[in-house]
């Protein structure tokens, strides 16, 4: 029988464009300092390391290795989990099902990207097959592209429905000290932002962010001892689905709609937008929050605009989502591990690109840290992460509950 | 058999990595002053070069630095027989050079010497390259001691 599983702690850098005053070594150890704080642990405490980015935006191949003294895994058993763009997901995923399977109590998760020390659609590029993609098609803005015009031709969603999304985004990215924009712009702001690839404009997309992220994960018994109200794994589920980008499935978001549907059934919710309090999701870009709410089963299809003009998903509404900004705002780090905001890295808190599934900033996948302290309004107060891969391959879903 | 394709390509993605304020300080006194800049921690006393911001083992910030070398020990040595386009020059030496005032090797080549002539534990000295850039490669190589 699989322990339980909770997040009892978070660390997150200042996320930023570029953070040229470190290595990303250093970058790393800032988190992992700053959640070791939080847990009023030390690394003797810890039992072992997950790590992960995705390789190719900073080119170091063996990341658990090249960052160990930023880890501070010098020693213990450590592992690196990287999935593309879903690696923050992965990390919050990989970390839970460590733990829960009783051979770590307290494992250290770490997501974290260098976003400026590459070329972002070139870096991208090299996760392309080399034999057919990757010559004809570059870079994750033009494959979500694709993704939202498709949505947007079959049901007459418009530019506006998507600025409205965005808007909302960075309107709620200015709850996270740490995320990397922290500006309010206004639908025509985005509207009139630069064309990067149609209906992609500059303010649709997430930055290229610097910034690290790391969670600590503890197994039943242990968790109590170091956080007064842990932040327990109520589910996690995943889904790949295609090689060739010509076999993606564009609409609906198959393997998004299967993992909610999996993680749902899981935590025992039937009514997502009802029973859920809050939602963090990795969606970065604008065009997003659209198509992939209804995935989530929050909308029905074609009617995911229509909840974000009601402001449901505003903080204060039914259930806000992207409440720690979303990775729009953050960062582009795809990095981060559990409930988070923000595209960045790690595994904890909010944004990386991988799979988070939490509550805090940072890349799409997360686990946040400071979830973990945040009272709860009643005893039971779920919060789902979703995140995916730019080009849709891969979704995931994890619920949290503290 | 039938004819197997096979496809030849290259990547090619830019980089541009930050070394960082206590790296700059190091590779900035390589450049500058020909001097080889170590960081110690102030828990465990060790002593690396390259410098480190924060010790791995005691996750101590190492704030003290102190200069080490030009000379060092070599603490091992081999040469690359074989033809890569990852090595650095030719046949090159590869060392392992532990510099006096360090408790940490530095990897770097090894020239002016025939293999045959070096022996494990000699005294070796940093030689600069006159054209310096702010890298590693501002060593050229180390060289047996005069």
């Amino acid at each position: 029988m699989a322990k339980r599983v909770a997040i009892v702690a978070t660390g997150q850098t200042d996320h930023a464009g570029n953070r040229r005053d470190v290595t990303g070594v250093e970058l790393i150890h800032e988190a992992v300092a700053r959640c070791l704080a939080d847990a009023e642990l030390t690394m003797k405490d810890i039992d072992g390391v997950v790590i992960g980015n995705m390789d190719h935006f900073e080119g170091i191949n063996g990341v658990e290795l090249w960052s160990i003294e930023g880890t501070g895994g010098i020693m213990k058993p450590t592992l690196k989990l990287t999935t593309g763009g879903t690696t923050g997901s992965t990390l919050a995923i990989g970390g839970y099902h460590l733990v829960a399977s009783g051979f770590f109590e307290r494992l250290l998760v770490v997501g974290w990207e260098k976003n400026s020390e590459s070329d972002t659609t070139g870096a991208i590029t090299t996760a392309f097959d080399p034999i057919w993609d990757r010559l004809v098609f570059a870079g994750a803005i033009s494959g979500l592209a694709v993704e939202a015009s498709a949505y947007m031709e079959r049901f007459g969603a418009t530019e506006k429905d998507a600025a409205r999304a965005g808007v909302r985004d960075r309107r709620h990215a200015l709850n996270n000290p740490h995320a990397h924009l922290r500006k309010e712009v206004s639908i025509d702001d985005v509207l009139r932002s630069p064309m990067l690839s149609d209906p992609i404009k500059a303010l649709d997309i997430c930055p290229r962010t610097d910034g690290a992220c790391a969670v600590i994960y503890a197994c039943e018994g242990a968790a109590e001892k170091i956080c007064p109200k842990p932040a327990w794994v109520w589910a996690t589920a995943n889904r790949h689905l295609y090689s060739y980008l010509g076999d993606a499935q564009w609409y609906p978001l198959r393997s998004l709609e299967l993992a909610a549907r999996e993680a749902y059934a899981k935590a025992g919710i039937r009514e997502p937008l009802k029973e859920i309090d809050v939602m963090e999701l990795y969606t970065p870009y604008s065009f997003a929050n659209l198509s992939w709410i209804e995935a989530l089963g929050l909308a029905k299809p074609g009617e995911g605009a229509r909840l974000i003009w009601d402001g449901a998903t505003d903080m204060g509404g039914e259930l806000p989502t992207s409440w720690a900004c979303g990775v729009l705002p953050a960062a582009r780090s795809t990095s981060r591990p559990g409930p988070c905001a923000g595209r960045a890295t790690g595994p904890s808190t909010s944004g990386s690109r991988s799979a988070h599934e939490g509550l805090w900033p940072r890349s799409r996948s997360c686990a946040s840290p400071s979830s973990t302290r945040r009272p709860a309004a009643e005893s039971r107060c779920p919060t789902a992460t979703a995140s995916s891969g730019s080009t849709a391959p891969t979704r995931s879903c994890s619920i949290f509950c503290a | 058999m039938d004819e197997i394709l096979v496809h030849e390509s290259r990547i090619a993605v830019p980089y541009a990595w930050s070394a960082g304020e206590v790296l700059s300080r190091f590779l900035k006194a390589l450049r500058d002053e020909r001097k080889i800049l170590a960081t110690r921690c102030p828990s465990c006393r060790k002593a690396y070069v390259p410098p480190r911001k924060t010790c791995g083992n005691c996750f101590e910030a190492c704030g003290e630095w102190l200069e080490v070398g030009p000379r060092g020990t070599l603490l091992s040595f081999t040469q690359a027989l074989y033809d890569s386009p990852a090595h650095p020059r030719p046949s090159p030496i590869y060392g392992l050079i532990r510099l006096e005032g360090a408790d940490t090797a530095l990897a770097h080549l090894v020239g002016e010497s025939k293999l045959e002539n070096l022996r494990l534990g000699m005294s070796v000295e940093a030689v600069f390259s006159e054209s310096r850039s702010g890298s590693i490669l501002d060593i050229l190589h180390f060289r047996p001691a005069s």
